[in-house]
């Protein structure tokens, strides 16, 4: 049976992204002209958790590292930037350092809620400072969390992800079991910002989709590189990929540093755009939703988690699955491993995905 | 510190300890038959605890113990035959992943079932105001139930284990599947059994329990990762150890709240997780040699 294939890789590589800019800016007027502008909200959230997915794709389904800690990454973007840029600097503005900031034009002058003058971190310096520390703290626990391996692994970053969802609920700063609200837009250009709302749906749609062409784009290129391969190398046996001179260690410090920048940005856009982030962001639920998304793709496969990510997110946000919706994805999880993808149903079913290279795991 | 409230965080560290223990155990009941963790182990406690809170509302309650026991036994039994045996032969991986499914699924269930709310659980003797004094604290008389069921759930096991025919057949088929099936044992029906047994024991755990720290669909996750950290902090698959090592636990977690705001209890024992796994995977008990046998 003939299949449709579309390789991530080689020149293959280069269409998913044009696709997915051309949709950027074709589908607004599209679906404006089809009376259903509205989608463009949830297909929009869809792509940033889209992005989250495709980190822990490469981390997951190329690298062969298990993780259940995306989720973590994901909040902890969205809450550092959240916190930094609705942070009042009034009563320091005095200090040194808030000075240096201010007469940079790094600093805003905004109001809160209540109508209280605000004088606050640009966004999308928070953003970036954000960004910084997810990777930092990816880094940081990445040197001995890999060195784990199976299920250690998995409860390892599954612990690191309660800590974060613990650490938010439990923290008044963070707002507690509220979270932080009224976070203002991220601003990528003049006239240019991430942020709800029905006069920028459009525009933050484009952005949003934009960032993902980009996003797997890079991703693309980096699992057909030389760095890439070795990934897989080392997914398929670590000692064997050290016998060939490959620096696991380091390769896999990398990845994993990588997955938490994917997963970091999104969150941060993901709470600019919606003004708002809880702790439910950083849950192992969420987390679990990451890997039942790239193991529907099919776990080495951008292109697959890609649409895997965007069909799935955008029904579950549009309140297809009401009250089931966690449970879906856990059933999907459950359903993959076992139909997949030595079964002969799993591979039906993932004929209807446009597949990437490399043996099914 | 105060001695008598010394003895209180003692007595509530001990039964925090037990409980960790009573699921640790779990996880090293199917980690021994199958070389899997078994991520839906909290839930097989929570399952216990919410069940017995309804059932105990139209039976007695030692009957509603032992429905809930049996009912989530059988639940632990058919979750293996049909989710995990399909895919035990293709992989750890791929049954790590389930359990985490499955997980998900039973919590969203119960969710379903029986709502967000907490259930209560009465007493097994007295009530909520009863207590008793020693030491100048005063602690319910459930707290005996927690302990003395734990120590005989510990006792029971070790017999069973050690005496009994089917319990040799278990210990056989996880030092060698091969060489148990030729000596006519099937290892497939023992690691169902020892899905069943350790459901059961969670679920009793979670039974014992739910009337002092009362129960809702979403305690599983948690009991889940403090029973695994118990369980490598003894040494994955010994259960003795897990019992030591689930005290120690649950002794630093009540006296953490004395250093660290409550909120942050949990995350200090996850903390104690992640030092302990980056420091000595084996465990404080465990053998290096015995970790290199079991690659996961």
């Amino acid at each position: 049976m003939k299949r449709l294939t579309l390789k991530a890789e080689g020149a293959g590589r280069l269409v998913p992204p044009a696709i997915l800019a051309a949709c950027a800016f074709v589908l607004p007027p599209l679906l404006g002209a089809a009376g259903a502008a509205f989608l463009l909200t949830q297909l929009t959230m869809a792509a940033y958790y889209v992005l989250a997915s495709l980190g822990l794709c490469a981390l997951m389904g190329y690298a062969g590292q298990i993780s259940l800690g995306q989720a973590g990454f994901f909040a902890i973007g969205g809450y550092a930037s959240a916190f930094l840029c609705t942070r009042d600097l009034g009563p320091a503005a005095s200090a040194p350092l808030a000075r240096c900031l201010d007469l940079a034009g790094l600093l805003v002058r905004g109001a809160d809620p209540y109508g209280k003058a605000l004088l606050s971190l640009a966004p999308w310096l928070s953003g970036l400072l954000a960004v910084l520390l997810a990777a930092a703290v990816a880094a940081l626990i990445g040197t001995p969390v890999l060195r784990l391996k199976g299920h250690y692994l998995a409860m390892a970053t599954l612990g690191f992800g309660i800590v974060v969802e613990k650490v938010a609920r439990g923290s008044k700063a963070l707002g507690g079991a509220d979270g932080i609200s009224a976070v203002p837009g991220l601003a990528l250009w003049p006239g240019l910002e991430v942020t709800g709302g029905r006069a920028a749906r459009s525009a933050n749609f484009t952005i949003a989709w934009l960032v993902l062409a980009l996003g797997i784009l890079a991703l693309a290129n980096l699992v057909r590189s030389r760095p890439g391969r070795a990934l897989r190398a080392l997914r398929e046996g670590e000692e064997a990929a050290l016998a060939m001179g490959i620096d696991t260690a380091r390769y896999k410090l990398n990845v994993f540093v990588i997955a938490a920048v994917f997963a970091a940005v999104a969150g941060v856009l993901l709470t600019h755009y919606n003004g708002s982030i809880g702790p439910g962001e950083a849950s192992s639920t969420r987390s679990v939703r990451y890997v039942a998304i790239v193991a529907v793709g099919g776990m080495d496969n951008l292109v697959g988690t890609l649409a895997a990510g965007l069909v799935l997110n955008f029904l579950s946000l549009r309140g297809v699955f009401g009250n089931y919706d966690d449970a879906v994805f856990g059933a999907i999880l459950i359903l993959i491993m076992l139909l997949s993808p030595e079964g002969k149903a799993a591979r039906a079913f993932h004929s209807l995905l446009p597949r990437g290279k490399g043996a099914p795991r | 510190m105060h001695s008598a409230l010394f003895v209180q965080y003692l007595v509530s560290g001990l039964i925090y300890g037990s409980i960790y223990a009573a699921v640790a155990i779990g996880f090293n009941i199917i980690y021994n038959a199958t070389g899997i963790i078994n991520f839906a182990q909290g839930e097989f406690a929570m399952l216990g605890g919410m069940l017995v809170a309804t059932l105990s509302l139209s039976v007695p309650l030692w009957l509603a113990v032992a429905a809930a026991v049996a009912l989530t036994a059988a639940a632990g039994a058919a979750v293996e035959r049909v989710f995990l045996r399909p895919v035990a032969r293709r992989g750890v991986f791929r049954m790590i992943v389930t359990t985490i499914g499955l997980s998900i699924v039973i919590r969203e269930a119960a969710l379903l079932a029986w709502g967000p709310s907490v259930r209560t659980v009465p007493f097994f003797s007295g009530n909520e105001v009863s207590s008793i004094s020693a030491f100048g604290a005063h602690f319910s008389p459930q707290v005996l139930w927690v302990l003395g069921a734990t120590a005989l759930v510990v006792a029971g096991l070790t017999c069973f284990f050690k005496f009994t025919m089917m319990g040799k057949a278990m210990r056989g088929c996880a030092a060698d599947r091969d060489g148990a099936s030729l000596c006519g044992i099937n290892p497939d029906f023992m690691v169902t059994v020892a899905f069943a047994l350790s459901a059961g024991i969670g679920a009793f755990a979670g039974c014992i329990v739910a009337p002092l720290t009362q129960t809702h669909y979403g305690i599983g996750a948690e009991l889940s990762i403090k029973g695994f950290t118990v369980a490598a902090f003894g040494g994955l698959g010994d259960s003795m150890a897990a019992v030591a090592a689930g005290l120690v636990l649950g002794m630093l977690e009540s006296f953490s709240i004395v250093f660290v705001p409550e909120a942050y209890k949990d995350v200090v024992t996850i903390c104690v997780l992640l030092a302990l796994l980056f420091v000595k995977p084996s465990g404080l008990f465990g053998s290096r040699s015995a970790i290199a046998l079991k690659d996961y």
